[in-house]
């Protein structure tokens, strides 16, 4: 018997400002026992639907039910939601905050002790106890989310979007804990951008612009893709270049770079693409394909914005070194001895868990933090000595959305085109030019703080890279992003390089470590491996791994080393 | 929807109270900010005039004269300098070194003597009118009671017909401390009701836990409710503190009850909290929260309370202004339980004024606090 917990039935919801229609005519079914994806690029009504479930919005038009009563008017102690900031008070400790959800939910004080005896021991939080949750890391404040959202066990679990920003160890950490659950019999509605985790769901419901455009299992969706994907081999050096060609054919509608390899998805009945030089192998069809291909396919090749941007002369010299770069605050070592060199027009690839030293290596090489030893150099100039030269020839685009929200878009490109001293004629074509590359003339006049993500983010991107500077520090410039626009920023990094630019970037998303040239995985403060993508699932001692597998092993491996010594 | 539950209430009590010891703000709010407004009202600020400056010039040596130039520096109102001629001392009047002159005509002592009543000049400096005001009628007092003492010596007329003497009643001395210590204590109570109150929903939304608490079981009734009472208390405990420090360090007398304080104080928090929950529910931001608090709330308890400035002495629409301003019925009652004592019949249509502001306000902010994210 299918025992639906909650459902949605033609729900249209619209809001005033900006005037758009968030869903239209959705039917969704949630059903206790199994794990129900909600996936869909950025801005397709995703929260809004979650919202509607959990009773924090009416529908303009259908039924929303949960629990068998209207969302707005059901019995809340028996729904677990987990809203995409967590809801933690960050001024109490773990405790303090599992308590609260507890009294709030009406958790018997008899059944407390045993509750939170689990819930603490399934999100390895015993030891923080007492910690304040605003000092918990990224991954540490998801699982204690979950676990406020768990704390009576509920009969619906909504999850808005719990892995964004988690690194792939958390992230598996706490797909685990729900499977869990949701075999005990909670309907679990899980929001994500990460299709891999939307292809373990037992079915998917996907959103784009407010209408859903599927319903079932993954498998149903991915079947749809058989015959249609291939591997192709022998490329190497010229992979960039190759695939950029490759995307500009008709025949092909997505593509993406694994290590040295090519992975393309082609038409329907079109046969396997040949190309002079490679070899060309079926691969298996996964979820991301069919979900692209759903929504129209990726984007062509051809990189507009590396088309207009100055070729970088080339040069013997690394553009950007780190020699034994080591922060520390007080008795705190955030990065220690990292060191790295990359050749002008490659992509180096930071990798690590939340909390790991990547960001701060970062900020050490961007001239935002001085290093407590150590080095490191940017485009030929010493960070010691050269800051403010080392910091105008880099374009830097932070983790979290750093223009000016109350600025329009316009005003952020002309803004930061001023700040990096384009003047005249110059700076008007910059600023038109971005606005027709990264597709920004609909929110030219509104403010950037309102846009959805995707458009946040190229709007960071086209600001960092309005001076075409030879050097590109990007920290996690796709997260929550989904992958449409993800395809269409790796297109524009690939032509990028191409030109001659170098490219620092940070991820969670182990697809898109793969278009890396060289990767450092940083964990624990110290660089615990570096090389090629290829050469890293190699060190991890697998049977054919995928990055993130390689990851896993090889953060595991360092555990064990460390507990040894 | 859902009925009161003793477990929920408790619990977001006891979370209220641990984010407002936590957050230091809060304590330098409640505590350390009123103890700064004190000390500035009871020392800083006075609005008490002694010992004025003025320029005493006497152009005339004759005895009269002379006798009323020891009269003003006898004065307890004036520190005369003494100078030959205005041109003198009129330097020191543009510098505001002194505030006013005082001219002993050269033709005095002969009119005395004639018995045709002499005339003095008084110069003063019209740009501080209050000042200005103040030397004009202290100079002529003195001068009037000189005269008075001349025609008793003489034998001439004894008393005046009709006499006034003035009592200052509760405040015999006329020192403004008395007033604006009191006054001071109505204005931390705005910070801590309105203010504070109108930060802490705009937190709950701006950093996201709004959205998870309203997807709990907790009625907005509940909810709002937890928000308000610890504030509440801590309003009380803020004003118990100021009373204290005002009668023991500022010697402000305190003729009423503490009972009809603590009525007092109570009234008039229910409006300051009431607007401080509209306006965080209404802006849903931290920042505006605290300019709208700002702007509605202390500003106009400050100025148009009657606290600092006299509300008979302002313009006919500033007055109509300050009868929606709550602080205004918080004012006099505080003022008088303070200095007069309990005076219940003043005190009960200013309490209910105030209770009847904090109604409109709740039903505002119950109304504004839905349960829905948009």
């Amino acid at each position: 018997m299918v025992d639906t917990v909650a459902s949605a039935r033609g729900v249209t919801k619209r809001f005033a400002k900006p005037a758009t229609t968030a869903l239209d005519a959705v039917d969704i079914d949630i059903v206790a026992g199994r794990m129900t994806g909600l996936v869909g690029p950025d801005g397709a009504g995703k929260t809004t639907l979650i919202r509607l479930l959990a009773g924090l919005l009416d529908p303009d038009e259908g039924e929303v039910e949960a629990l068998g009563r209207p969302a707005t008017a059901t019995d809340r102690s028996l729904i677990g939601y987990m809203p995409q900031r967590f809801g933690l008070y960050e001024d109490l400790s773990v405790i303090e905050n599992l308590s609260l959800y507890a009294d709030l939910r009406g958790l018997a004080a008899d059944e407390r002790d045993a509750r939170f005896a689990r819930l603490l021991d399934f999100t390895d939080l015993d030891r923080f106890r007492t910690r304040l949750a605003g000092k918990l890391s990224g991954g540490m404040k998801q699982k204690l989310g979950l676990a406020c959202a768990l704390v009576r066990t509920p009969r619906l679990l909504l999850l808005d979007e719990p892995g964004v920003g988690v690194d792939p160890v958390s992230r598996r950490e706490l797909w685990a804990m729900v499977r869990e659950l949701s075999s005990e019999g909670i309907g679990v509605l899980w929001s994500t951008a990460y299709l891999d985790e939307a292809e373990k769901c037992d079915s998917v419901f996907l959103l784009n612009e407010g209408r859903l455009i599927h319903a079932g299992p993954p498998g149903a969706l991915t079947e749809t893709m058989a015959g249609r994907t291939f591997r192709l081999f022998g490329a190497d050096e010229d992979r960039r270049a190759r695939l950029e060609r490759l995307l500009d054919r008709d025949d092909v509608t997505d593509g993406t770079i694994q290590g040295a390899s090519l992975r393309l998805v082609v038409k329907p009945g079109a046969p396997p693409p040949e190309v002079p030089g490679l070899t060309t192998e079926p691969a298996t069809p996964r979820f991301e394909d069919a979900f692209v291909d759903r929504l129209g396919g990726g984007p062509g090749g051809t990189s507009r914005l590396a088309e207009s941007y100055r070729p970088i002369p080339p040069g013997d010299a690394p553009a950007i070194e780190a020699v034994g770069l080591t922060k520390r605050f007080g008795d705190f070592t955030a990065a220690s001895d990292i060191h790295f060199s990359i050749p002008r027009g490659q992509i180096f690839g930071l990798l690590g868990p939340n909390g790991a030293g990547k960001s701060t290596t970062f900020k050490m090489l961007c001239g935002l933090l001085t290093p407590s030893a150590g080095n490191g150099r940017v485009a030929g100039h010493d960070l010691r000595t050269a800051r403010a030269d080392a910091r105008q020839s880099l374009g830097y685009m932070a983790q979290k959305f750093s223009l000016y929200g109350d600025l329009s878009v316009r005003q952020n490109l002309d803004f930061f085109s001023g700040v990096y001293g384009l003047t005249g004629a110059a700076r008007r074509e910059a600023i038109e030019r971005s606005i027709d590359i990264f597709h920004l003339a609909d929110y030219v006049n509104s403010n950037s703080g309102g846009m959805p993500l995707g458009f946040k983010q190229r709007l960071a991107l086209a600001c960092a890279v309005m001076h075409q500077p030879p050097v590109l520090f990007l920290d996690e410039p796709t997260s929550g992003v989904d992958p449409i626009v993800r395809r269409e920023f790796w297109t524009h990094i690939n032509g990028l390089v191409e030109r001659g630019v170098t490219v620092l970037v940070t991820t969670h998303f182990m697809d898109e470590a793969e278009y890396c040239d060289r990767i450092a995985l940083i964990y624990r403060a110290e660089e615990i491996a570096v090389g090629t993508p290829d050469e890293l699932k190699a060190q991890a001692g697998l049977d054919d791994p995928t990055l993130e597998d390689a990851f896993i092993a090889l953060i595991e491996a360092s555990d064990r080393a460390r507990e040894a010594a | 929807m859902d009925g009161f539950n003793r477990q929920r209430f408790a619990a977001m009590l006891v979370k209220e109270t641990l984010q407002i010891v936590r957050d230091p703000s809060t304590f330098l709010i409640a505590f350390l900010l009123p103890l700064l407004l004190l000390f500035l009202f009871g020392y800083g600020v006075s609005l008490d005039v002694t010992r004025v400056k003025i320029g005493l010039v006497v152009e005339d040596r004759s005895a009269p004269a002379l006798s009323l130039a020891t009269s003003f520096r006898q004065s307890r109102w004036f520190e005369p300098h003494e100078a030959h001629s205005v041109a003198d001392v009129k330097p020191a009047l543009v510098s505001g070194a002194v505030r006013g002159i005082v001219v002993i005509p050269q033709d005095f002592g002969r009119k005395m003597a004639s018995g045709r009543g002499a005339a003095i000049q008084i110069i003063t400096d019209g740009s501080l009118p209050n000042t200005a005001n103040f030397v004009a009628a202290y100079a002529e007092g003195v001068r009037a009671s000189w005269e008075e003492g001349q025609l008793r010596e003489r034998g001439h007329a004894t008393d005046p017909p009709i006499q006034i003497a003035t009592r200052f009643w509760f405040n015999p001395e006329l020192a403004s401390r008395f007033f604006l210590v009191p006054g001071a204590i109505a204005i931390v109570m705005t910070m801590i009701g309105t203010l504070l109150t109108a930060l802490v929903i705009a937190r709950e939304w701006e950093r996201g836990t709004m959205e998870a608490i309203m997807a709990t079981p907790i009625g907005m009734g509940e909810f709002l409710a937890t928000k308000v009472i610890p504030y509440f208390l801590l309003g009380l405990g803020s004003m118990t503190v100021c009373t204290l420090i005002a009668i023991f360090a500022f010697g402000v007398p305190f003729r009423g009850s503490p009972l009809a304080l603590l009525i007092i104080a109570s009234a008039f928090l229910v409006p300051a909290l009431g607007q401080g929950l509209l306006i965080s529910a209404a802006t849903k931001n931290q920042f505006v929260a605290s300019q709208v608090a700002l702007l509605t709330a202390f500003l106009p308890a400050m100025l148009l309370s009657g606290f600092l400035f006299e509300i008979p002495s302002m313009p006919t629409p500033v007055q109509a202004l300050t009868y929606i301003v709550p602080a205004r019925y918080l004012i006099p009652p505080l003022q008088t339980v303070f200095v007069a004592g309990d005076l219940w019949g003043l005190f009960l249509p200013d309490i209910l004024i105030m209770l009847g502001f904090g109604a409109v306000f709740f039903a505002l902010a119950f109304r504004a606090t839905r349960r829905r994210i948009a």
